[in-house]
Formats: structure tokens, sequence, C-alpha cells
């Protein structure tokens, strides 16, 4: 994973952990207090990395004010729905491009497995 | 030339039927994933080409004596738009048919590639931002999250492991060593390609029951094979025993959002699976 997907990892956690918007500004000085050298990264880059997340609509723009504000467009928890949904198999035969260790099973049949396994 | 198409239709006959009908479960192929793979790909490979080349002879039968002849015709009818002596509607209904055929199949293969490949970096885009990398583990990450569940995400350049903090929770270090060394396997000998072949057949031709049969197949001899390959680096005990507690989702809470997404399960695959560890 690159350190361009990591900045965009961080700065989503901010804006899903706090229920306002930020403007880049905030998110840069809040970057800034986290990272260990305590170095503000670039406004620019920070603006990037927000509208890289904006077209992917991870993040909403607020346009009205000056400078614009930004906030997370869903709750953590519902990507993370998204994300699972998709693993454990929402996804239509061409769009199946994981590979699982194994599916999940019925009770019963676990209870099958447990004794081949109790067998062996 | 009439005798060639029919014995290639045959052929394609057979292995568009009986043959994929019959492979499924076959012990030898569960002993041996590599042959049993290898026969898949031979049955896919030999039954498309004998399909398409069965029509060519049969459409090319009418006006030409052997291929060199046909060519010639073909080529001429291309070129010069002129039409073989002999030839008929049926040779040019058998010869646009195989045209159909090809550009079918080899289009069917390119919009599921395609389509693979954006799913793939979509999904990828959001375990960057919902995922943690391991700093232990090179190109593993984890998500926090109860249900156990591992898998990985095959890339053109680079492939993903993913782990769950329930699964780490669940399992031992042995039996994590042998998910992680089996999902490795899936990496490295890229079964994503494997895959994606025969899923490309069954989306062109659906109608054909051998087609879905074959590819799930497919999908659990990798498994197998996979499996294999993590026996190298653990005891079967410990993958077998993973594969029952992944399988059975260890102490995933009833009425969560997951258990609505729990997938069509397989559990005679899996059963298929443990016993061969046994």
């Amino acid at each position: 994973m690159n350190s361009l997907g990591e900045l965009e990892r961080s700065v989503m956690d901010l804006l899903w952990a706090g229920s306002e918007s930020f403007s880049a500004y905030d998110l840069q000085a809040k970057l800034a207090e986290r990272s260990e050298s305590g170095r503000e990264l670039a406004a620019t880059t920070i603006l990037t990395v927000l509208s890289r997340l904006e077209n992917k609509n991870f993040v909403v723009r607020e346009r009205q004010t000056r400078p614009h504000l930004y906030r997370a467009a869903a709750a953590r928890e519902a990507h993370m729905a998204d994300l699972m949904h998709e693993v454990l198999g929402g996804a239509s035969d061409r769009a199946a491009v994981l590979e699982r260790f194994v599916g999940q099973v019925s009770s019963e049949e676990a209870e099958t497995l447990r004794r081949i396994l109790a067998g062996r | 030339m009439l005798f060639a198409a029919i014995t290639l239709g045959f052929i394609a006959l057979v292995l568009a039927w009986p043959v994929p009908a019959l492979l499924p479960g076959a012990k030898w192929a569960y002993r041996r994933p590599t042959l049993g793979l290898l026969v898949w790909q031979l049955v896919a490979l030999i039954g498309g080409t004998s399909m398409i080349g069965s029509l060519i002879l049969l459409g090319a039968s009418t006006f030409a004596d052997d291929l060199s002849d046909a060519a010639n015709g073909m080529w001429r009818f291309v070129t010069h738009n002129e039409l073989p002596d002999g030839s008929s509607v049926w040779s040019l209904l058998a010869l646009s048919g195989a045209l159909f055929l090809t550009a079918h199949l080899l289009l069917n293969l390119l919009v599921t590639v395609v389509y693979a490949e954006r799913e793939r970096a979509r999904h990828s885009q959001l375990i960057t931002l919902l995922s943690e990398p391991m700093s232990d583990r090179p190109g593993t990450r984890l998500i926090d999250t109860p249900a156990p569940v591992a898998y990985c995400l095959p890339g053109a350049l680079k492939s993903i492991t993913v782990l769950t903090a329930g699964l780490i929770a669940l399992l031992d270090e042995e039996e994590l060593r042998a998910v992680i060394e089996h999902e490795r396997a899936h990496v490295r000998l890229r079964h994503d390609i494997v895959l994606i072949f025969f899923t490309a057949w069954k989306v062109s031709l659906p109608w054909l029951p051998t087609a879905r049969n074959a590819s799930r197949e497919v999908a659990l001899l990798l498994e197998m094979h996979a499996d294999d390959n993590a026996l190298r680096h653990v005891g079967r005990g410990s993958l077998a025993r993973a594969i029952t507690v992944v399988a059975e989702g260890g102490a995933l809470p009833k009425r969560s959002e997951l258990s609505a997404a729990l997938p069509e399960s397989t559990p005679k695959e899996l059963r298929a699976r443990l016993l061969r560890l046994a």
C-alpha cells in the first residue's frame, strides 16, 4: 500500500471520528498533532487527498463557506458493512475477484465437519 | 473434410457435456489438484477450439477438399468478395457461426477481465481506508471486525491478503500460519488467472450447465491446490482445524449485518477439502 493510500486513511479516520466538518487547514493541524515528527504536510497535499476522496464518493465537500469544509459521506460502519457484504458473497459472478479461505456454513454442517475432524 | 468436421464436432460435444458432467468429484483430481486443473484447462481449451473448428470445416466442406483449399476459398471471399464454387447458404451459416462464437468468447473474456479489474480497484480502495497494514507481515492487512474471515485480493502488480481481528483471536499460531500460507499460494500461483478464464466461460455460455459446473469445480481444485501448498509449512491437523473454525464463523453474532450477507454455503466442497486432509 502506498503512502498516499495511508494518508487517505488518516484523513478518513479524522473525518469519521468527528461529527462536524473540517477545512483542509483543520485537518493539516490535526495530522501534524498525530504524526510522530509533528511536522505539517503541505496544504496542497491535503487538498489533493481530499479531492481524490471526493471523487471516489468517500468525502462530501461543502462549498458555501470559504475555505471549503469537508465531511465523511457515510459512517465508517456503513463502509465496513459494504466491505464485509462483498467479501461474504454479495458479489455477482463477474465481480468475484476475491479468493476466500473458506466460505461460512450452517451450524448443522459445522457439526458434520467437526465429526470428520474428530475421526481423523 | 466432412468426416473431419463430424469428428471434431463429436469431440466438442463429448467435451461439452459428458466429460464435464463426469469430472466433478473425481478422486484422482482431489488427490492431485494440479493434474485435475490441467485436465479441466485442456477440456475447456480443446472443447472450445474443436467447437469452432468443426463449424469451420463443416462450412468449408461443400467447396473444398482440404484445409489449404478451404483457406484459399475463404481468403478469396474476403479479398475479392467471390463465393467459391459449390458453396451454399449452409457453408455461409456454419462459417459465420464459427466467427460469431469466436468473437463471443473473446469479447466475454475481455469484458470479464475489465469488469474484474474495476471491481478489484474499488475493493482495494475500501481496503486501504478500512484496514491497517500489518507491520510484521508484508502485503497483509488487518480489518478490525469480529467475523473470522481471510481472503486475498489478487492484483496484476500487487496482491493484498486481508485478515480480520476475529480470525486472529480464534486461531492459534500454527492455524493462522496455515491460513496465511494458503492465501499466499493463491497469490504466488496466480490462481486468479485460471479462475477468470473459467468465469468468462461460464458467463459466455450460461445455458451450458457444464460451464457452471466447471468453474465451481475449478475453484474447488484451486482451493485444494492452495491447501497442498500450505501443507508444506504446517501440519494437516492445523490446516483442517483452521478450515473448520473459519467455516463455522466462530462466535459470529446472530442478527448482525453480517449474518444477512452469509453466502450460499458450500458444505459439500468443504467436506471434500477436509476429507483429503484426514
